[in-house]
């Protein structure tokens, strides 16, 4: 009879965390920071119909990095946990701490069941309150554990460095014009601290934006709105809110 | 509760076994609901009142939401299954929203409202019926479309103009005489008012514009821009108008006779 091979818990979650944080670094990075109206998120994404970033609930958004099929199931998931609780309870009664919570609870019974691979995900859920201070940013590791961030926080391959540079030059009140290019600038930062650039067409931007009148709060800034924003100095900037606001019908 | 319902459902208020019951149940009903096109879009108003036998239940009862960004729909019938049906089909227009990435098609959207009528047959019988009138922007014909339905959620396509509830003949008529198709939003929106305005002239479960209270129907347009809900103010405009020609002429304006 053989015995099976010993390895000491420590060494088996060490390997995993290792597995799933690889799965993550081969992702592209994406960042989510809060602005004076709400909350951005920026990604380098080619695709224009596998999106990394969308809309759980009324002022609740979402965002991953890693593998598709594995965030697009949680994202699911979250969604349904959302409508659930808003029918049940009241639409108000949906947050994106209970959401975190949910997510905290899957991921990190996952990631310590040995019948099951870790998942290479990493998420995060924000939720756009009433004014900047109501904002909340969590940030979800592969493991299972909980981040509250504030101000900005960066995923996915290069994030440690991304969020760093964030930290540095994030202020509180930016405009969205501001946010995006600071998270745009952030996101072409090769590691040997060259830039590269990020065309347009290849960058995913959404917005959770606590001035539109309607009750989802969730927008995707696409074309030639992107394009805008990408050229906008602080003077055009205060014309471009109110032309989202006109356009803003369209929750995709 | 929802561990109840997997585990033990029958502890559930909802899901006791009920004795027969003897006559009709008594609750709030709501009655007249009417819709019209117009080129570029479609318009869905509702009187305000809720009757329970000959009492009226509530005068300021809202009856016609919107169902998502391009569709509304307004109730008739029982009031409390009719809100519960409609705030179901809301969250299912969403949720398939949001999963799918795209918004479901009129069409799916019209079906799936039959579908959700056709599951409160057994209810219908009982004389809790809920009939509802469904109408949208179809986005990809670019128009205005309007759905009736009866109680065993059989569906069918209106042109022009729709009305349901109890004094749906009444205002199916007015807007059979008053109905053009080269309408404005306007010439529109002040034409379900009239209508309505005939439906509670004639049935007595319909509710006129109430100028003491200042309760004015509810009206809605959708378009190509989405759905709009007009505010009091344009409402009780438009409601005032046509109380001041009603005051020199009671059955209000004639149709040319050949």
């Amino acid at each position: 009879m053989s015995t099976p091979f010993y390895v000491s818990p420590q060494q088996a979650m060490a390997d995993r965390a290792e597995y799933a944080r690889k799965g993550i670094a081969r992702g592209r990075s994406l960042v989510v920071l809060q602005y004076a109206d709400g909350i951005v998120f920026v990604g380098e994404n080619p695709s224009r119909a596998l999106h990394k970033f969308s809309e759980i609930y009324d002022r609740i958004g979402f965002a991953a990095a890693g593998k598709y099929n594995e965030y697009e199931n949680l994202r699911i998931g979250g969604v349904r946990y959302a409508d659930l609780r808003g029918y049940t309870y009241d639409r108000d009664d949906v947050t994106a701490r209970g959401l975190a919570n949910v997510y905290a609870q899957t991921l990190g019974t996952i990631f310590s069941s040995a019948a099951e691979k870790p998942y290479e995900v990493e998420l995060v859920v924000a939720e756009v309150g009433e004014t900047p201070e109501g904002d909340q940013i969590y940030r979800l590791p592969h493991d299972g554990s909980i981040v509250d961030e504030h101000g900005s926080v960066a995923v996915g391959g290069n994030a440690e460095q991304i969020s760093t540079y964030l930290d540095r030059e994030h202020q509180e009140g930016m405009t969205l014009a501001e946010a995006l290019k600071l998270a745009v600038t952030a996101l072409s930062r090769e590691s040997n601290g060259t830039q590269r650039e990020i065309p347009a067409e290849r960058l995913e931007v959404a917005v959770l934006d606590r001035t539109r009148p309607q009750q989802r709060k969730f927008k995707r800034i696409v074309g030639p709105q992107l394009g805008r924003l990408l050229d906008a100095d602080g003077a055009a900037t205060a014309a471009e809110a109110e032309e989202s606001e006109e356009s803003g019908g369209d929750v995709e | 509760m929802d561990f109840l319902a997997d585990h033990q459902p029958e502890m559930l208020p909802g899901k006791r076994q009920l004795p027969p019951t003897q006559g009709v149940i008594e609750a709030p009903h709501g009655t007249t609901i009417v819709a019209v096109t117009f080129p570029g879009g479609v318009v869905l108003a509702g009187d305000r009142r809720a009757t329970m036998g000959n009492v009226i239940a509530q005068r300021d009862i809202e009856k016609v939401f919107p169902a998502d960004e391009y569709s509304a729909v307004g109730i008739a019938g029982t009031a409390g299954l009719a809100v519960e049906m409609v705030k179901l089909f809301q969250l299912e227009l969403e949720h398939f929203e949001k999963v799918e990435g795209a918004q479901l098609s009129l069409e799916g959207k019209a079906n799936r409202l039959s579908t959700m009528i056709r599951s409160n047959l057994g209810m219908a019988m009982q004389g809790l019926a809920v009939v509802p009138l469904f109408a949208g922007f179809d986005v990809d014909r670019g128009k205005g479309r309007i759905f009736s339905y009866d109680v065993t959620g059989g569906r069918s396509e209106e042109h022009h103009f729709s009305a349901t509830g109890s004094g749906s003949v009444f205002a199916r008529g007015a807007m059979k005489k008053l109905f053009r198709e080269d309408l404005t939003e306007e010439q529109a929106t002040t034409l379900v008012v009239q209508a309505l305005y005939d439906a509670a002239d004639d049935d007595s479960a319909t509710g006129g514009p109430d100028v003491a209270r200042r309760i004015y129907p509810i009206i809605t347009v959708i378009t190509e821009n989405g759905f709009r809900r007009l505010t009091d103010d344009e409402s009780s405009g438009l409601a005032r108008a046509v109380l001041a020609r009603r005051l020199e002429e009671p059955d209000g304006p004639r149709a040319a006779l050949l």
